[in-house]
Parts: structure tokens; C-alpha cells; sequence
């Protein structure tokens, strides 16, 4: 346990919130609170400076304009490459996701990410909107996972990332794999309040951010959250 | 109008007539949607054809747009037989069968779904074009709301001409959008969601704001000084002559004196004075099935229709303090199949009271609820929510499709 107050850190709201993505940061908060931990969420916006010292760093999804300045924006900051090197946690959601990587394509070209994760993006030819599950990576342990998607975004994996998860249904990175992970660094298309479906990827990186096992952190009351994911999975199984 | 139709338009005017009344009559819907497409098929511009001659307002915007039809169209009946698409069909053929269905009216308020804006500008030739608000909606399958104000922009540039816009001047995605127009009567409408438009839409930067002003550092792209507001104080619209015109409205919220405000504006390019257009709205009760109040069993139920974040923060703004909250959600698809939005709705204001959640996506706003810290309970639907919650007043809250299954429950009320 290396943490007193977890410090959640949303960045830029003001350019990356579509999908109700506040949604991660609010699970992330309640799931902490729920054990007794204090916790202090922050939003930084694109005009502020980002904080070193935070323990989980969120950022989410938006449109290409606001995807590119928000890349140029963090380059120039650089304190989130830090906090990456430095090993804190952080989760990436769509726009967010792809800007993470090596390089990613908007507004009709190419733009240099932050290559904090080994993955490059491209544009698809379809939309991939609709729900979707797969088989949650094993070495993560945070089972099978369930989301809705919404990109047009192909990401290529490098070596250094592992997928998220398998696709069981949907699209995600290529039709095979969905998100990437490495370190601390966790990318997804799952987007908006992933983790209110995912309580195991939720607990994952509060422990991670604590520095402890996630089977160290204590029970919490998952009724409903289990009960969305039976609902989201028994949707999408075949009749 | 349709005196001078020709013989291909009179003949679809009244197959438009008979499938429209054939499907009230089995009971299949009103019929706007059905007559409509019997209508356009048989004469492609028909929609045209009955527009023509005639005083039309087309109102658009994510939210508001019913009501403020509604609004504008009972201030406008003070000079005059108004067409209207009061049933809520707002593409067009919901338009083509409201100026089917009233061949003698020489005004015509016709709201409009956001995606049709450019369609109905080219086919009715509007006097006037009322922009309330863009916020994000159905996000699965609607464009982003940036590049919807984009899309209105170009169509604006490209064919409004001589149509005076009425443009909410607290919205900065309609300012951009409607400030290629030469003739604007901006409107202190109010914006209950501000989180889409924190940066520019023109160049991208940061818009500062500090009280109701706002304004981009870079750019210069601001809030243009509205011609009408709604009154700080008491209900009240304050027109361009600076005078309070007092409402007395029925229906509930600060959105809803809003709506009125952008009513009067519209009326007054009619020629219809506030001061005689004002009391009109009063009259106003509810507006196909929202705000209306029913009641079973000793409960009080009204009725609020909320489709999209915005929509249901201005819902939470609107009920009354102590009553049970009734929270209903589907994700059909006119609702759109993500529920995701609703984590961009703040429930913390719900904390305390007794609420009532049901619909398909109940589960959805239970896993919600529960991160917000606001106690609830789960019922299968709007029956057993009745039956759970005391006698007296009840504040009910649903989304498109649920909503349309409680009206049902209630003999479809208006």
C-alpha cells in the first residue's frame, strides 16, 4: 500500500467527454470509497498543466479536431509520458486510446501520439458502432469483458503491448483483438463508463494504483453491476 | 395553397388523407408518418406544393423543439389558422401531412428533426428558421454534435437567403452555426449543458465564460447581445423594446420560459405583438403526452419527457422537491441502443428521496444510481412503480421510448 489519498486525474473533459466517459472516473471513485479509501478525483483541462504526482491518470474519447490539439497538448506537457515511465496508472478510452500510441490518423492524416503504448491507428472502412465482448486478457484475470463501441479507428499492436482482450463480439481493434495493456497502461474502444461493466477491470487498476493484489482489496457489493453484465452478454448471445 | 394544387398533388393530398385516417383507425398511430409516405410517393414534391404561398417557421434543435413549437403555434393563432406537426412527426413526411391535413392555413409552424433541417429549408422556403440548442443525442447513430453544427452552417451559407433566423445566442454551436446568416433575432435562450461546447467551434481554442457571456480568445467568436431574454426575476420575457411581458405558464422550468421567449420572437416576425401572443401560452397544458398530469390510484403522476443529458438535467431541475421520482430507460432504437450518456447526467440531486427506476435498461440506471449514492428501487414497469410509491404527488422521468409506454398506459394522453 503506497498510497494515502488516491488521486484520480480525468484529463481533459474539455476535449475528450463523448460517451459519458466521467462514467470511469465516477466508478473508479465509488469502488474506492465503497472500501474505505479516501479519494480525490481531478479534472484537468486542456489549458492546465497536468499534475505529477497522481495515481490513476483517465482520459477519454471525442471527434478528430479536438483528438489532435488534445495529442499536441500532451506532447507539450509531457507529464503523462512521466507518469507512464514512473509506472501510474492509466486508462485510455477511444480518441484517448489511439493518441497513446505511436500514431494515429484524424482529420484526414497522420498525427504523432505519444508512444506510450507500442500501437499504431488507422481509419477503417466501416463504423464499428454496437455492443461488444471478448475474452478478457488471462494474465490480467479480469474475465470476460463487455462495452459498447463506436469508432472508426483500426489499431495495429507492436510488440511491446499485449491485447486487451480476445473479441468474442464486435470489432475492437481489428476483429480479433480489443485494446492493448502494458505496465500500468491500459487502452480500450470500449468507451464511456467501461468500467461500470467491468468491475474487475475497475479493481485491477485501483490496485494498481495501490500498489497491492486485486484479491488483497475487500469484497464490494456487485449485485447490479453483475447483473448488467448477464443482461449485456445474454443480448448479444446467439438465439 | 392547396386551392391551386395541381391534379397529381390534389390526388396525393387525399391518399395521404385516407392512409393517415386508415391508421388512427386501426389503431396503429397517429398516421402523420404513414400519410406522409403514401403522400411523397405518389407526387415527389408535394411537400413543396403545399408549402408554397404559405407563412411557414421551421424549429429545430436537440432540444425543446416540441414545445416551442406548440408555443409558437398557439401565439401565431391569434392572427391566423396555424399548420402544425403536433404529434411530434418531425421529418417530412410528419410535414407534408400537417399542410395536407389544414389546406386553408396560411401560416405553417412545423418543427423539424435536426438531420432534415437542410431538406425542409430547400422545400418550404421559410419566412423563419428558430435554432434552440444542439447537445449531444443518440449517440450511436446521430452525427457528433460538432459536426451537425458544421453541417447547419453550410446550409445556412448555402440556401437561407432571405429567411430571418431566431438563433439562441447562449448556445455558442448555434451562434457559429447561424452567424453566416444576414438576418438574426438572437435569443437569450439559456444552455443547461455546457459540456459540448468548452472549446470553439470555429478555430478550436478555449471559450472563456464568466456569467452569461462568453466569448473565444482566439477567434473572437462571442455571445451576440440577445434582442430577447427571459426576465431575471418573476416569469417574464423581456422583449427588444426592453418591456417585461409576464408569462403565466403551465408548464414547469426555466427551459420552458425560454421556449416561450423564442416563441414571442418568432411570433413578432408574424406580426403577432408579444404583449397579445403572451397570455396564448397559458393556454398550454401539455405537449403530446409531456407535462401532462394523470393520476391512478391515489397517485398523482406527472409526466416528463427526457431524451438526451441535457433533457434530463433540465427534468431534475423542473420537479418538485419531495415527491417520489419515477426514472424510466430504454434503448430502442429512436432512443439509441448506448446507454452510456447517462453517466454524463448528475443523479446527486436525487440523493435522499424516494426513487423508482424501471424500463429495459433499468439495470443500466440501477449500476448508475449506485455510483451516485442514491437509493432506489427496481420495478418492471410503470404498473408496479405506481403501486410502490405512496398516494399523492409523483414526478415521472423517461427517455423516448419509455416515455411513449407510460403514455400508452395512459390512454395516450396529450
Amino acid at each position: 500500500m503506497s498510497i494515502s489519498t488516491l488521486r484520480i486525474v480525468w484529463l481533459y473533459p474539455d476535449l475528450l467527454s463523448t460517451y459519458g466517459d466521467r462514467g470511469n472516473l465516477l466508478v473508479l471513485a465509488h469502488r474506492a470509497r465503497a472500501r474505505g479509501i479516501e479519494v480525490e478525483p481531478m479534472q484537468i483541462r486542456s489549458d492546465q498543466h497536468i499534475p505529477y504526482g497522481a495515481d490513476i491518470y483517465l482520459i477519454g474519447g471525442g471527434e478528430d479536431g479536438p483528438q489532435a490539439v488534445a495529442a499536441e497538448r500532451l506532447l507539450d506537457d509531457g507529464a503523462l509520458g512521466k507518469a507512464a515511465e514512473a509506472g501510474k496508472t492509466i486508462m485510455a478510452v477511444c480518441a484517448g486510446y489511439q493518441l497513446l500510441g505511436e500514431s494515429f490518423y484524424a482529420n484526414g492524416r497522420c498525427y504523432a501520439g505519444l508512444g506510450i503504448l507500442d500501437l499504431r491507428s488507422d481509419r477503417g472502412e466501416n463504423r464499428a458502432v454496437g455492443e461488444f465482448t471478448g475474452e478478457g486478457s488471462p494474465v490480467l484475470g479480469i474475465g470476460q469483458i463487455t462495452g459498447f463501441e463506436n469508432h472508426s479507428g483500426r489499431t495495429r499492436l507492436g510488440e511491446a503491448v499485449q491485447p486487451l482482450a480476445r473479441v468474442g463480439a464486435g470489432v475492437g481493434n481489428d476483429g480479433a483483438t480489443e485494446g492493448a495493456w502494458a505496465g500500468h497502461v491500459v487502452g480500450t474502444y470500449m468507451h464511456g463508463p467501461a468500467l461500470a461493466r467491468n468491475p474487475r477491470l475497475a479493481d485491477l487498476l485501483l490496485a494498481w494504483a495501490m500498489g497491492v493484489s486485486p484479491d488483497t482489496l475487500a469484497p464490494i457489493d456487485d449485485t447490479w453491476p453483475e447483473r448488467l453484465r448477464a443482461e449485456r452478454f445474454a443480448a448479444l448471445a446467439p438465439e | 395553397m392547396s386551392a391551386n394544387l395541381p391534379a397529381r398533388a390534389k390526388f396525393a393530398t387525399a391518399l395521404l388523407r385516407t392512409a393517415a385516417a386508415l391508421s388512427r383507425a386501426t389503431g396503429r398511430g397517429d398516421g402523420s408518418v404513414i400519410g406522409g409516405r403514401v403522400g411523397l410517393v405518389v407526387e415527389p414534391r408535394l411537400l413543396e406544393l403545399l408549402a408554397d404561398g404559405r407563412h411557414v417557421v421551421l424549429i429545430s434543435g436537440t432540444n425543446g423543439k416540441t414545445t416551442t413549437t406548440r408555443f409558437t403555434t398557439a401565439a401565431m393563432e391569434a392572427i391566423g389558422k396555424v399548420a402544425t406537426n403536433s404529434f411530434g412527426a418531425n421529418m417530412p413526411t410528419g410535414h407534408t401531412t400537417a399542410l395536407a391535413k389544414a389546406p386553408r392555413a396560411a401560416y405553417a409552424a412545423l418543427e423539424c428533426d435536426e438531420h432534415y433541417l437542410g431538406q425542409l429549408l430547400d422545400a418550404a422556403n421559410p419566412k423563419v428558421v428558430a435554432l434552440l440548442n444542439l447537445s449531444r443525442d443518440q449517440l450511436d447513430r446521430a452525427m457528433e454534435v460538432t459536426s451537425l453544427a458544421a453541417k447547419w452552417r453550410q446550409i445556412l451559407q448555402a440556401s437561407a437567403g432571405q429567411t430571418t433566423i431566431v438563433a439562441n445566442a447562449d448556445d455558442p454551436l448555434i451562434v457559429w452555426a447561424a452567424s453566416v446568416c444576414e438576418r438574426v433575432v438572437w435569443v437569450a435562450a439559456g444552455q443547461s449543458w455546457t459540456a459540448d461546447s468548452a472549446i470553439c467551434p470555429n478555430c478550436g481554442s478555449h471559450l472563456d465564460r464568466f456569467g452569461e457571456f462568453w466569448r473565444c480568445t482566439n477567434c473572437g467568436l462571442n455571445r451576440p447581445s440577445p434582442q430577447w431574454s427571459v426576465a431575471q426575476t418573476g416569469e417574464a420575457v423581456v422583449g427588444p423594446d426592453g418591456r417585461r411581458y409576464e408569462l403565466n405558464l403551465q408548464l414547469p422550468g426555466r427551459v420552458n420560459r425560454a421556449n416561450a421567449a423564442t416563441a414571442l420572437a418568432i411570433a413578432s416576425l408574424f406580426g403577432v405583438e408579444p404583449a397579445q401572443a403572451a397570455p396564448r401560452l397559458s393556454e398550454v397544458a401539455s405537449v403530446a403526452g409531456r407535462y401532462a398530469k394523470v393520476e391512478r390510484d391515489g397517485r398523482r403522476l406527472r409526466l416528463l419527457l427526457a431524451k438526451n443529458p441535457a433533457g434530463w438535467l433540465e427534468s431534475f431541475d423542473m420537479i418538485e422537491k419531495d415527491p417520489p421520482v419515477v426514472l424510466s430507460l430504454n434503448a430502442r432504437e429512436v432512443d439509441g441502443f448506448d446507454t452510456s450518456w447517462i453517466y454524463d447526467v448528475d443523479f446527486t440531486s436525487l440523493v435522499g428521496r424516494k426513487v423508482v427506476v424501471t424500463g429495459d435498461r433499468r439495470t443500466d440506471l440501477a449500476v448508475r444510481l449506485e455510483v451516485d449514492r442514491v437509493d432506489f428501487l427496481v420495478v418492471d414497469d410503470i404498473r408496479a412503480a405506481i403501486a410502490a410509491v405512496a398516494p399523492g404527488p409523483v414526478e415521472v422521468v423517461a427517455n423516448y421510448t419509455a416515455f411513449q409506454d407510460i403514455r400508452a398506459e395512459f390512454n395516450r394522453v396529450n
